[in-house]
């Protein structure tokens, strides 16, 4: 049966294009005149300069992290090039019909319409393509509504007091390794504001596309939330194929203050390699929220990509009757590694978190959960509930979990369940005795298997997910 | 509409059907007994194609075409429908969505076109009824928490569904208490339409006091060693297999 699943899981990857577009992309290494230029380019203010060099020497005196359950052969960080944008992105398109059709035709192959009339409905677009931002669909209907969702680096010039405030706050430039890379050299991303009582009328979402080779993209997102607000925010990733390994070091800092609701889902596709483990995007990311008094941050993530992941989307629960949630679907096939979970950090009284994670392992791939609950001595009445399922699928993979728990407050309740399954033979010959193939059938059961996260994501992606998994799970019948 | 002949199959290396050659015709119920280890449930799985059963002779006709030359879901979508001994769970799969699922497959391949959602939901409200299963079961997973007897009647509705041509009951009786026997004998009456065949494997002749089979045959040591009426499993149940057995050798 094992080589009959074989067979099913074998992937199409079918974002694994390349634009040919001409592109500024800047020599290879990286030195404080790199991130002079990046800085430049972007004509930003002294401070943030400022800000990238602080981060960048940290940087230079830390080590690159080997804890996580992932090999692979170090990065050479000077082989990197750390900007690269197409070349008509240089006098600054003003509207839609100056872009670069090559640019809009990209992302209409990747199913991401940019022109607003045939975008989906009630969703504002941010694209950003290798290290810059293309283009923000529905700018005008939010600002209506007093919400800021534009580029990062415009931010920095057109809200300079909300960045200097906020960025850093949740993740500072020492947190580690990569995001004191990133820190340093964060060429583009979106930027949220959600002003106060606002529900933010649409859904927002960044779509993250690498094209340029020996590239590594950095980009920073950074939300804001402030009192009794409501945000639903979406990212998706996709890249080209390519036999080299490519780095993707982001850093996500959301904020909810008191009262407010920040609602993040992940699809990230970034290209996995090839079946033998070639190529493939190095997805080292660092995500991180802060909740105030009775603030809630869900992060949702469907991972189907990457040859290594590394990341830990958390929550700081500052305030008092604060609620964390994580939902995660992490599918790995062939080489794929992934080291991937959440970290819970109660602090305030009454806090929450939930904790649901997914793991599908295929082919020959690794998957692993882990997870930190703490429970700070000030933190009474926190409540933590965590569950762990992990998925597998033929003989060959391999599930893991790491739970770490640390409670210093006797009153706190912390749960902890785990399963490990297989798609078994039984449930494959019941599927087909009664009609369906195979293919369906083990689809049918990948999508049972993560229903409870699926239905935390906005319905607009939860079927886009769905489908996601399917591709990912497709292939011949052998 | 089912002819078996000289039928041997092995599992994991161990030669379990011999020579074994069967036929029925439409509308019959052919009761299959005989001690454990004689080849009782192997028989439904070469029938239904379970992976891990191979044929090493013989050959089966299906309504004419070549039984054992289909893929599984292609032998379901023709007709042959297998009630599970031991029914597996799919969690987080809907019942209702695994019923239409397979329900759609079978239109399609008699060319009918797929049922409506609403369509479908009544008639699988309908047939949970008949078998006595709540409403609530259709959106659970399948088989997902339910008892043993939740688990079989859950097959049996499936099979109403599924409106197959040949059922093959396997143990569907044992670890059933009276009453869901009852209700699993009446589904089964329910769909004897003098077109539909059963085999029905047990292991006693008290599920056959509910479905009274045409055929009566005794499985010893991979072939039939003894073919009778419904009152050769009266007497089966009075005296065992031990003699028959003895009479084989």
């Amino acid at each position: 049966m094992s080589e009959q699943v074989e067979n099913l899981i074998r992937k199409d990857y079918s974002a694994g294009f390349h634009t040919t577009i001409e592109s500024d992309t800047l020599r290879p290494g990286l030195d404080e005149d790199v991130i002079r230029f990046i800085s430049a380019k972007k004509e930003e203010p002294e401070w943030m300069l400022e800000w990238r060099l602080k981060a960048y020497r940290a940087w230079l005196e830390m080590e690159e992290p080997t804890w996580a359950h992932v090999s692979y052969p170090l990065v050479n960080f000077q082989a990197l090039s750390y900007y690269s944008a197409p070349k008509s992105m240089a006098n600054k398109p003003k509207s839609l019909d100056e872009v670069d059709p090559e640019l809009l035709a990209t992302y209409a192959k990747l199913g991401i319409p940019l022109h607003e009339q045939e975008a989906l409905a009630g969703v504002a677009v941010d694209a950003v393509f290798d290290s810059v931002s293309v283009v923000t669909t529905y700018r005008v209907k939010l600002e209506e509504a007093g919400v800021i969702f534009c580029p990062i680096s415009e931010a920095v010039k057109r809200f300079p007091d909300l960045v200097k405030k906020y960025l850093g706050s949740v993740v500072p430039q020492k947190d580690n390794f990569y995001a004191a890379l990133n820190s340093a050299v964060f060429s583009d991303g979106s930027f949220v504001y959600i002003p106060k009582g606002v529900r933010c009328p649409m859904e927002l979402s960044t779509y993250f596309r690498i094209n340029e080779m020996n590239t590594g993209q950095f980009e920073r997102t950074l939300i804001v939330a402030d009192e009794g607000s409501y945000v639903s925010y979406l990212e998706g990733c996709t890249a080209p194929m390519r036999d080299e390994n490519q780095l993707h070091a982001a850093v996500v800092e959301l904020v909810a203050l008191d009262d407010a609701q920040i609602k993040y889902s992940t699809v990230q596709n970034w290209y996995p390699g090839d079946k033998e483990g070639k190529g493939g995007i190095y997805n080292f990311v660092t995500k991180r929220g802060i909740c105030h008094r009775n603030a809630r941050i869900s992060w949702t993530q469907v991972e189907t990509g990457s040859a290594i992941t590394w990341k830990y989307p958390s929550c700081i629960l500052k305030g008092d009757n604060s609620v964390g949630e994580f939902y995660s679907v992490a599918l790995t096939n062939n080489l794929q590694q992934a080291d991937t979970g959440t970290k819970m950090i109660h602090i305030g009284k009454n806090t929450r978190s939930t904790i649901v994670a997914k793991g599908i392992s295929a082919g020959r791939s690794q998957s692993a959960y882990r997870g930190l609950v703490r429970i700070n001595a000030g933190a009474q009445g926190a409540r933590n509930y965590t569950q762990c399922d992990s998925l597998l699928i033929g003989d060959r993979c391999g599930a893991h979990t790491f739970p770490y728990i640390e409670s210093k407050n006797a009153s706190a309740v912390i749960e902890h369940e785990a399963t490990t399954s297989k798609v078994s033979d039984d449930q494959l010959f019941l599927c087909q005795q009664r009609g369906l193939d195979a293919e369906k059938a083990v689809s049918m059961i990948v999508n049972g298997f993560c229903r409870e996260v699926f239905k935390e994501l906005p319905m607009e992606f939860a079927v886009e997910a769905g489908k996601l998994l399917e591709v990912s799970l497709e292939g011949s019948v052998g | 509409m089912l002819e078996i002949r000289n039928l041997s199959a092995r599992v994991e290396g161990n030669d379990i059907l011999r020579n074994l050659s069967l036929t029925i015709k439409p509308g019959e119920v052919h009761a299959i007994m005989g001690p454990n280890g004689a080849g009782k449930s192997t028989l439904g799985n070469v029938l239904s194609g379970r992976p891990g059963y191979e044929v090493t002779g013989g050959e089966v006709q299906f309504n004419g075409k070549d039984l054992l030359a289909m893929e599984i879901e292609e032998r379901a979508r023709e007709g042959v429908f297998l009630a599970f001994q031991y029914p597996v769970e799919i969690p987080g799969v809907s019942n209702m969505e695994f019923l239409k699922a397979s329900v759609d497959a079978r239109r399609r391949h008699q060319g009918l076109p797929e049922l409506s959602s609403f369509d479908f939901m009544k008639l699988a409200r309908e047939t949970s009824k008949r078998v006595d299963l709540d409403q609530a079961f259709l959106k659970r997973g399948v088989n997902e928490g339910f008892s043993g007897g939740e688990k079989k009647r859950n097959e049996i509705m499936q099979m109403m569904l599924l409106e197959p041509a040949l059922c093959i009951l396997d143990e569907t009786d044992s670890g059933l208490d009276i009453d869901a026997l009852q209700v699993v004998a009446a589904g089964v009456n329910a769909m004897r339409d003098g077109q539909r065949s059963f085999i029905v494997v047990t292991h006693y002749q008290r599920l056959l006091d509910y479905i009274v089979p045409d055929y009566v045959h005794v499985l010893a040591a991979g072939n039939i060693v003894r073919t009778g009426g419904k009152e050769l499993a009266l007497e089966l149940e009075a005296r065992g297999y031990s003699w028959l057995e003895a009479e084989g050798a």
